[in-house]
């Protein structure tokens, strides 16, 4: 079972239910793909690291043959070429890699070759594979990187933390899982972002179930929404200083309380069994 | 036009609760949410009077006419996006960069530009009140020219504008630097959001804009919490106040109330950082 | 010699665009003829490699120096590439600026600002 966690806004607790389904199952792979800013690491402390570079491709001129036609600056979509006489410049970072000015340049002074976009860093917890994606500072896109990161992919279990948001980074992330979690926050804003993450889900023809984070008494917008959409509820953690003091020290609840291992340990089953269920029908 | 930007690094952290606060009580009669991606300013707001809205155009996608494919597959060799799919050939556009390759390599002149709208541009007014925001498209990436365009819509409103930034270090979070007079970091005592906050520090510093902190929900982890204070004193940082973390806070919003109104202890807190990010605002 | 200054509006008055890659209008104005034009930033509705198209636009001008608040890194690669001088603005109007110019007494341009786009 893929099962991914995603949550349309940040800070709702998305790593904080990877990490801990990750850690209490004890098998299989986390994987994070929040590549701008992956945090899993802090909290599952892997050791044994492998680590690979992501790379991508990018032009390199030979100026002896360039002849300043232009054609590659004029034909380039995302502006990634300018020419002084004398020197055709490429920015790498805004270079989407497609290929085309290479193919475009009639004297051939185009050639491609490989640049580091990323790195990914493989390692273990006992039985547990770690895997971290990320991306370097000011490269265009990330998706590269999750996919890299993804090819290792355990189909027996794996826990895939995805970034916030609704964007391709996260289209990219749950495009393998078979089964997603929503995190929800019990404010308007966290039910507003339910609703678009739930969104994407349907528009990627995904299950999923909703897990309620931080609850606190009085109405629940995010519980109201999932009722209305008759999302299954996978799960409620109150809010509790305890979890947010944990949390924030980056340690592992299922480690450190008895009675939160237990709810992690029941939640990996619910949620394996609904995803057992969706994959039947 | 004075402008305030509210920032956070890692996302969750109360930059809108923060931002809705002190327009509130700085009666700001222009404000912009600038996290594009998942926008929430407009939640807390209220209702407006008059809404206009414009399209926002990312880069044209490709698209095959069927009637016009010979079936000859080039489009599918050289697509670097895995964007063109077989049987038949047609291109998936959210996976599409637009880049324009499979245009020059089609022989039979099958494949078009279209114009993709990525998003929406959003302006709504009440009385002499003004409030930007955007909506992405789903599967749409977020670039600065968004959040730019976001920005220039409250442009000489008023004469104070509160931008409720975005998260993350990106592009969007250069854009909605640009030319503003004070950033406001709303920092939260974790390990990561001290990572992420410091982050953003290094690219505010870069483009010059002054920066004061404050720690949000720092009753959650007192010790981080006088970490971030140690760290302002060390960068030479105005560390304008902590917020406990308060129930309070979440119903106000939840019930569309004003923080300010109902009171409680992150309220009053606000009020006191408000009275200094002014000042550190004059100052200046 | 010929000096670009990104411009608000197409005016003598204007005030200096904060954005140099996407600035509405550029104010091209050449000391010898000491006539200026106002030119369309054609960048300004990229979404990304603003900054380099608009430089690469002024660099096919020909221009021999830039005026501007701010500057990407970029931008600021095509223009030293280019051997265009890049000076400090100031909170003037682009007719003071000009005339600081041609006073000397405008400061180079020493920082740059990290550019580029990350898209999702």
């Amino acid at each position: 079972m893929k099962i991914a966690v995603l949550s349309g806004k940040g800070g709702t607790g998305k790593t904080l239910v990877s990490v801990n389904l990750a850690a209490v199952a004890e098998k299989g792979g986390y994987f994070d793909c929040d590549v701008e800013e992956p945090n899993g690491h802090l909290f599952l402390k892997p050791s044994d690291i492998e680590e690979e570079e992501v790379t991508s491709l990018k032009p390199v001129v030979d100026m002896d043959k360039c002849d300043g036609c232009r054609v590659c600056v004029d034909a380039c979509v995302y502006k990634a070429l300018a020419y002084i006489p004398g020197e055709l410049m490429i920015f790498d970072e805004i270079c989407h890699a497609c290929g085309l000015c290479t193919h475009l340049c009639p004297r051939q002074a185009l050639t491609e070759t490989k640049r580091v976009i990323g790195t990914i860093r493989r390692g273990r917890r006992g039985s547990l594979s770690v895997h971290t994606g990320t991306m370097h500072i000011g490269e265009s896109t990330g998706v590269p990187i999750i996919k890299e990161l993804l090819k290792k992919l355990d189909d027996d279990l794996s826990i895939i933390d995805s970034p916030p948001g609704s964007g391709c980074l996260v289209l990219e992330t749950i495009a393998h899982a078979d089964y997603c979690i929503l995190v929800a926050e019990p404010t308007i804003f966290g039910a507003q972002n339910l609703a678009l993450v739930h969104e994407l889900t349907q528009v990627m023809n995904k299950p999923a179930g909703v897990l309620l984070n931080k609850v606190e008494d009085g109405i629940n917008p995010s519980e109201l929404y999932a009722k209305e959409k008759t999302l299954k509820i996978l799960g409620s953690l109150p809010y509790d200083s305890y979890v947010a003091l944990e949390n924030s020290n980056a340690e592992l609840l299922v480690e450190r309380s008895e009675k939160y291992r237990t709810f992690f340990l029941e939640l990996l089953k619910e949620v394996v069994d609904e995803a057992t269920l969706a994959a039947q029908r | 036009m004075k402008q305030l930007l509210l920032l956070s690094g890692k996302g969750g952290t109360g930059k809108t609760t923060v931002a809705t606060g002190l327009i509130q009580l700085s009666q700001a009669k222009a404000y912009a949410d600038c996290d594009v991606d998942a926008p929430n300013l407009h939640l807390v707001l209220g209702t407006f009077d008059n809404h206009t809205t414009k399209p926002y155009y990312d880069l044209p996608k490709a698209v095959i006419d069927p009637n016009r494919c010979t079936e000859c597959g080039l489009c599918y060799q050289v697509c670097r996006f895995d964007a063109i799919a077989e049987n038949p050939y047609r291109v998936i556009p959210h996976l599409c960069e637009g880049c324009t390759f499979c245009t020059h390599v089609c022989p039979a002149g099958a494949i078009a530009l279209e114009e993709t709208v990525a998003g929406t541009i959003e302006l709504h007014t009440r009385g002499d009140e003004t409030f930007s925001t955007a909506t992405l498209k789903m599967g749409s990436g977020t670039t600065g020219l968004l959040v730019t365009e976001v920005k220039k819509q409250i442009k000489d409103k008023a004469e104070f504008a509160i931008l409720d930034g975005s998260p993350g270090i990106g592009c969007p979070v250069i854009a909605s630097l640009t030319g503003v007079d004070l950033v406001l970091m709303v920092a939260e005592p974790s390990l990561s959001g001290i990572s992420d906050l410091k982050r953003v520090i290094q690219n505010a510093r870069q483009l010059q804009v002054p920066i004061c902190v404050i720690v949000n929900k720092s009753d959650v982890n007192e010790e981080l919490t006088e970490r971030i204070r140690h760290y302002c004193a060390k960068e030479a940082l105005p560390f304008l106040g902590t917020i406990p973390y308060d129930r309070e806070a979440v119903a106000a919003i939840n019930s569309g109330q004003s923080l300010i109104e109902r009171g409680g202890p992150a309220s009053e807190a606000i009020q006191e950082i408000y009275h200094k990010v002014m000042k550190e605002l004059e100052a200046l | 010699m010929i000096i670009a200054i990104p411009a608000e509006e197409k005016s003598l008055d204007s005030v200096i665009s904060v954005n140099f890659g996407r600035s509405p209008y550029y104010c091209i104005y050449d000391t010898e003829k000491e006539q200026s034009t106002f030119v369309e930033n054609k960048a300004v509705e990229r979404s990304g490699g603003a900054g380099v198209e608009a430089a690469q636009n002024l660099v096919d001008r020909k221009i021999d120096a830039l005026v501007t608040f701010r500057l990407g890194d970029h931008a600021a690669k095509v223009l030293t590439t280019a051997k265009i001088k890049v000076l400090k603005a100031v909170n003037l109007s682009i007719a003071d600026n000009i005339a600081k110019v041609l006073d000397h007494s405008l400061e180079e341009l020493n920082e740059v600002h990290p550019g580029g786009i990350n898209k999702g």
